[in-house]
């Protein structure tokens, strides 16, 4: 039987140490809704998604009440629109309305975020792929919810460099068209390597092909509970360390297991995966970084942090996984920036710099993620930031995604507010040396030598 | 009404004061709520209750049974909440 310590245990979590459930993520496939018809198409997917996602909210309340457990976020995720929308949508400015679709609907069922605004393009873009990536920066400018990625590379596939070029121009206009609020259409748009078909975070949740009709999936959170739970083993060796982390999220994940199951069995949708991430918030304790710090790094990016955070991000999987049978998504710890306090006090002392977070994002999930990057950075820039990342993932088998916000009208040493679990973020330095003659090269980069297996 | 044999947890943090048990229990009894197991501690001067109790012949949903107990904790001066038991079951046990 349960005792009064264990339960006090679980209550301190929630109440002290931020422990929720960050995400009840409902995965809706729309290959069902294609029509050569733009009108029948909006119609159809509104339906669709309206009629789905009728009792999500509801019935995500009625689970954090029961459990006391606060579930930060309900959303959507979406088939990718690159696909559903080919048949109907011929120019950029017809996938814009499909975007409002989403959006609305989104709004009619009180999700919080809808994702799927996508294209799938690791090996070559489709004309309808093209005339997406090209609407997101109107899309994004003109909706509340819609949350867009686009997945430019793969290990099987090699990097779509075309579509990494155009990457850089989609995000430098999506902060232009986003200007007078601090460019945060940025925030929005993430640009994957490996990207996973069942991830309930966004911004890069989609609803991959490979899925069924509908699907739920779980994010956990607790960055707070990890660290609280390592303080009480400072000094100790590493082996007691790992037990300690592994330990803990075991807990954390149980708790979503829990939610994802209930939820399931309330809303008749089949559960799909937990994604064991530590998502940290701007919420004093909700740090990865303060983690970092308590096994023993001064701030994020001092020497030993990667090295750190691949332990940590290894005893999270590994504890983790023995608490769900079914573990997808990206499941690691996270490393935004804006969206870490600890993250943020390290930038301004100094101590983490954009190549450094580059180095950390080779052994955790899942990149380099909401960076505040100067204005004037240009989109070449951007595409060599984001083709360095994407070969990250492509070497080393793993999903990879950049998410930056060039903040146009600010330079490094001003600070962007992005508001609620977006966090605000110092803006910080990009290499100011020239890739424009790498990516200027057409084509693609081959798939690497050992992603032939067969 | 959505209750089949569901065990829940009530816990009751607060100030130590004449009747908590008490009152609780009254409202449980009143409410067809039966009680399993009951637990208690002062911790640093704290009252520390956890009851393990049995809902599935409650008269009132579970909703308004966590705001009704709620109500009981305010006008004694503490905190008690009403959890499914399974949150902890699924944290503690393999």
């Amino acid at each position: 039987m349960i005792n009064i310590f264990e339960v006090n245990e679980t209550n301190k979590m929630i109440e002290q140490e931020n422990l929720d459930v960050r995400t009840i993520t409902l995965g809706i496939s729309l290959l069902d809704c294609i029509d050569s018809d733009l009108g029948q198409l909006n119609r159809k997917i509104y339906e669709k998604i309206t009629g789905t996602a009728k009792d999500l909210v509801a019935v995500g309340k009625k689970i954090e009440a029961n459990y006391c457990i606060p579930i930060v976020n309900k959303r959507i995720s979406v088939t990718p629109i690159g696909l559903v929308g080919g048949a109907a949508c011929r120019t950029p400015e017809d996938f814009v309305t499909v975007a409002k679709t989403l959006d609305a609907a989104a709004k009619e069922v009180g999700v919080n975020f809808i994702g799927g605004y996508s294209a799938q393009v690791s090996k070559g873009t489709t004309a309808s792929d093209e005339n997406l990536i090209r609407s997101v920066p109107q899309a994004l400018a003109e909706t509340e919810y819609v949350c867009s990625s686009v997945n430019v590379g793969s290990t099987k596939t090699g990097i779509n460099m075309d579509a990494v070029r155009l990457m850089g121009e989609v995000i430098r206009q999506t902060a232009e068209y986003t200007k007078e609020r601090d460019s945060s259409g940025c925030a929005k748009l993430v640009v994957f390597c490996n990207a996973p078909d069942d991830n309930p975070f966004m911004a890069g949740a989609f609803h991959g092909v490979t899925e069924a009709d509908a699907v739920i999936n779980v994010g956990v959170s607790g960055p707070g509970v990890v660290k609280t739970a390592l303080e009480a083993v400072r000094g100790e060796s590493f082996e007691v360390l790992c037990e300690t982390i592994k330990k803990t999220a075991f807990k954390i994940t149980r708790v979503g297991q829990l939610v994802a199951k209930e939820a399931s069995r309330r809303l008749g949708i089949p559960f799909g995966i937990i994604d064991l991430s530590l998502a940290p918030t701007p919420a004093i304790g909700d740090s990865v970084a303060d983690i970092l710090h308590e096994i023993g790094v001064e701030h994020a990016g001092a020497p030993g942090t990667t090295a750190a955070l691949a332990l940590l991000n290894d005893q999270v999987k590994k504890g983790g996984v023995m608490a769900s049978s079914y573990v997808g998504g990206l499941s690691g710890a996270f490393i935004p920036v804006s969206e870490d306090q600890g993250m943020i006090d390290a930038v301004e002392a100094g101590a983490l710099t954009l190549e450094k977070l580059e180095a950390m994002t080779c052994v955790c999930s899942v990149g380099l993620d909401m960076i505040a990057i100067p204005g004037d950075t240009t989109a070449a820039t951007i595409s060599g930031i984001i083709a360095d990342e994407m070969a990250i993932g492509m070497v080393n088998q793993k999903t990879t995604a950049v998410r930056l916000i060039p903040v146009i009208g600010k330079g490094v040493g001003e600070t962007v507010e992005f508001g609620g679990l977006l966090g605000h973020a110092p803006i910080m330095p990009v290499n100011p040396y020239s890739c424009e003659a790498f990516v200027e090269r057409a084509g693609r980069i081959p798939a690497p030598i050992h992603s032939f297996k067969n | 009404m959505e209750n089949t044999a569901e065990k829940t947890i009530i816990t009751v943090v607060g100030k130590d004061t004449v009747g908590i048990i008490a009152k609780v229990c009254t409202y449980l009894s009143e409410n067809g709520i039966n009680v399993l197991d009951i637990s208690q501690t002062i911790v640093s001067g704290y009252f520390n209750m956890m009851m393990i109790v049995d809902m599935s012949r409650a008269q009132v949903p579970f909703a308004s049974c966590q705001k009704e107990l709620d109500e009981v904790g305010a006008g004694l001066g503490v905190l008690i909440k009403c959890q499914r038991a399974e949150i902890f079951e699924k944290m503690h046990r393999i």
